[in-house]
């Protein structure tokens, strides 16, 4: 054509419309029945620390890409996820600052130092808990009882902050399962709302942006082994923190297993290691070191479970 | 019956209803035509004409004495007025003999219809195909007769007819199914005899349920003939996913599909088979699809090989905007090109008008390791380090990985969500990886 110029390039010419910020700020559309749970639960004080830590995470990466003079990318919203996911790990009446704490550390040195996006090799926002827990232990396991429920618990003000898996593990009482389905329980600000993740994660589903293979292997792990250790399958795979690990931390790009097979491993990995630390270890939920655990078996994962390529048979003579 | 495909590849948006439903009209001839003399997979031709001859339809003006070639004819009656070397919609600059049309159409005096076709043999049939100039049409234009004679040592058992038009946009083959199912199955049986084999299947995806019932319905009555719906997957057209989803058997590494018994023809091809075999006509004009929202009238057209795009465009309205990008093929494997001054060819499926927004993308973002490309990757590898590798220029690192086994359908880049540019990164590798296999061989 005269006058014009033709763009030439190499094939495809032809790309999907999901992009990366696109799945980024589906995730956070999908976080929101998690966070709206948590406020509905906790109060504001939630909401305020949701909007602190995705400010910091937000501020903390573009600050640091400005320092370095880098390309500022927090338009991917891979920020906004991390700061939001840190938000719903922590106890509702964690001091705010102390969630900024977090968020600045695992935007700079869990993200950051790494490489920035896609070079992390552990999740940031579960960096950004443990940090915490390993700093302020006390405020990271002081938890409160939701507003708006019922007590259900004889001796209520014994026990009124303790987490369903720290009742259970401490003093043998049982939380009912629909409390624990709906979320009126002791616990992280957006981890106790089994329905509230679900809706959240049907949602990725349906976007085709996460599969089945993490949280099914992780969650059927955890309660295939809890009842063969004779635990209640379904009190553990709706207590603490595994429905949101397992649907929104565990199935994070970055730091999960890119093959299918590998994929399933990680889940099983993750699922064994919860159990283990809920039933013998210290704390009284394991998701989180869990799944840190296994983001550092990522690597070693993808490297043993590549796909047997198409036509790798013996040669038809 | 249920659909069958293979397992990765992508869901493209297809952007087939423009040219779809609309029968194929004939291109009245252009003033000029440019033949390459190098249309295929193979030697080139050497000119048989010189400038100032008058040559005919169906003439033949280029041969080669290699053993891998085919012969190129000139499309239309009228004068030789130059031969040169011109660009071509492949990239390369080839030797072309550029024909000037008396307009009057005369047909060359060997061409006359056979009446002795059931008496032909597999090497007369074969003979036919090469002096007819057929090529494969599906875009790859590897020469027919070739890829219907068997290494010594190895042997056909099944003809496979590939109608599965995969890539976007293009709706060629269909059109050809729908309009004329007795000749592409008049061509399938010609090849089953050229193959020596009593099994053929055609593989159509099931977007083209007009296509499966017209083929199926000429096919009735032949029970060596059967017609196989396939789901609707990029890129289910792929020669080797092809003959997995239809005889679940997997060509072998490095491997040809007459290792595992099969020729694969596409429908076009075996329409054309029909036509040098029955009216003695080689292979002198296609169609095509013109597409893309840049061009005013996106429909298929049946047009002389040697016709220059910027005529075809012509014929279909001209522009209805500026294009982008002017892409030659479909739009997950075709060649953008730098100018409208090239010839379409016996490989010429489509020409695409396609604009900034259908065609045009953004930097790359980081890999965000999403497996993606892994999951869609139909020969299942790991793009994401192939390309890693290719980047870095570890091309070694990325032949341990199974870069050459990459057969380009694009899914990878395609489905990345972060826009990276995995399948020309795994290109460079392969053309690497070739390079210093040749240097090897040299030494």
């Amino acid at each position: 054509m005269e006058g014009a110029e033709l763009i030439v390039s190499s094939s495809p010419h032809q790309r999907t419309a999901v992009s990366t910020p696109v799945i980024m700020s589906d995730v956070v559309l999908a976080l929101m029945p998690a966070a709206l749970a948590g406020v509905w639960f906790f109060g504001l004080r939630a909401l305020a620390m949701m909007v602190l830590c995705v400010a910091a995470a937000v501020s903390t990466e573009a600050g640091l890409q400005r320092l370095m003079k880098r390309p500022v990318t927090v338009g991917d919203y891979s920020a906004v996820v991390a700061g939001l996911l840190l938000a719903l790990v922590l106890p509702p009446d964690l001091p705010l600052w102390m969630g900024i704490i977090g968020a600045v550390f695992s935007m700079a040195v869990a993200k950051f130092i790494f490489g920035g996006l896609g070079q992390n090799i552990f999740n940031p926002a579960l960096i950004g808990r443990a940090v915490l827990l390993a700093s302020w232990p006390v405020f990271m396991t002081r938890w409160r009882w939701p507003i708006f429920s019922a007590p259900w618990i004889p001796d209520f003000d014994a026990v009124s902050s303790a987490t369903p898996l720290a009742l259970l593990k401490l003093g043998g009482i049982r939380t009912p399962y629909l409390n624990l389905f709906l979320g009126n329980v002791a616990g992280s600000i957006g981890e106790t709302s089994t329905l509230a993740i679900l809706v959240g994660a049907a949602y990725l589903l349906y976007r085709g942006h996460i599969s089945l293979r993490i949280p099914v292997s992780f969650i059927g792990t955890v309660a295939l082994l809890t009842a063969l250790l004779g635990q209640d399958p379904l009190f553990h795979v709706l207590a603490g923190g595994l429905m949101l690990g397992a649907f929104f931390m565990a199935t994070d790009y970055v730091t999960s297993p890119v093959t299918p097979k590998g994929q399933i491993i990680f889940g099983i990995g993750c699922g064994v290691l919860t159990v283990f630390i809920r039933l013998y270890g210290g704390y009284p939920e394991g998701v989180c070191y869990a799944i840190l655990v296994m983001n550092a078996a990522t690597a070693l994962i993808d490297r043993f479970t590549m796909p047997r390529k198409f036509g790798e048979v013996r040669k038809v003579a | 019956m249920v659909a069958r495909s293979f397992r990765g590849g992508v869901h493209a948006h297809y952007n087939k209803e423009a040219t779809a439903a609309k029968p194929i009209r004939r291109m009245p001839p252009p003033k000029r035509v440019v033949i390459p003399l190098h249309q295929h997979t193979g030697a080139p031709c050497d000119p048989l004409v010189k400038v100032g001859d008058e040559v005919k339809v169906g003439q033949k003006i280029g041969d080669s004495s290699a053993k891998l070639t085919a012969p190129v004819h000139a499309s239309v009656s009228g004068k030789v007025v130059e031969i040169s070397t011109r660009p071509q919609s492949g990239g390369r600059d080839v030797l072309s003999v550029v024909i000037e049309s008396d307009g009057q159409e005369v047909l060359d005096e060997h061409i006359e219809s056979r009446k002795d076709v059931d008496a032909l043999g597999p090497d007369d049939l074969k003979a036919i195909i090469r002096e007819a100039g057929i090529v494969g049409l599906g875009g790859a234009a590897f020469p027919s007769y070739f890829k219907l004679t068997p290494p010594p040592g190895k042997r056909f058992d099944t003809v496979i007819l590939n109608g599965a038009e995969c890539e976007p946009y293009l709706s060629a083959d269909h059109r050809l199914m729908v309009e004329r199912p007795d000749d592409v199955i008049a061509g399938a049986k010609l090849l089953l005899k050229a193959a020596g084999v009593d099994r053929a299947y055609i593989g159509i995806e099931e977007n083209k349920p007009d296509a499966i019932a017209a083929i199926a319905k000429a096919a009735q009555g032949d029970n060596r003939l059967a017609v196989v719906p396939l789901k609707v997957k990029y890129p289910q057209g792929a020669e080797k996913q092809l003959i997995w989803a239809i005889l679940g058997r997997e060509v072998p590494s490095g491997g040809l599909p007459v290792d595992v018994g099969v020729v694969v023809n596409n429908v076009g091809t075996a329409a054309a088979v029909k036509e040098a075999v029955y009216s003695g006509m080689p292979l002198v004009e296609r169609v095509v699809t013109v597409a893309g929202s840049c061009v005013a009238r996106p429909q298929n057209l049946l047009v002389k090989i040697g016709t220059l795009v910027t005529d075809l465009i012509e014929a279909c309205g001209g522009y209805s905007a500026p294009p982008a990008k002017v892409i030659i093929g479909g739009p997950m494997m075709g060649v953008a090109q730098f100018t409208t001054d090239v010839p379409v060819t016996k490989g010429t499926s489509g020409v695409l008008l396609l604009s900034k927004e259908e065609a045009v993308f953004g930097d790359p973002l980081p890999c965000v390791r999403c497996g993606k490309c892994v999951e869609s990757c139909s020969m299942r590898l790991m793009p994401l380090w192939i390309a890693s590798y290719a980047e870095a220029g570890r091309f070694d690192d990325a032949e341990r990985m199974s870069a050459l086994d990459c057969i380009e359908c694009g899914c990878c880049a395609f489905i990345c969500p972060s826009r990276r540019r995995l399948v020309q990164a795994i290109r460079l590798a392969k053309s690497e990886v070739m390079a210093k296999r040749r240097r090897v061989q040299a030494k």
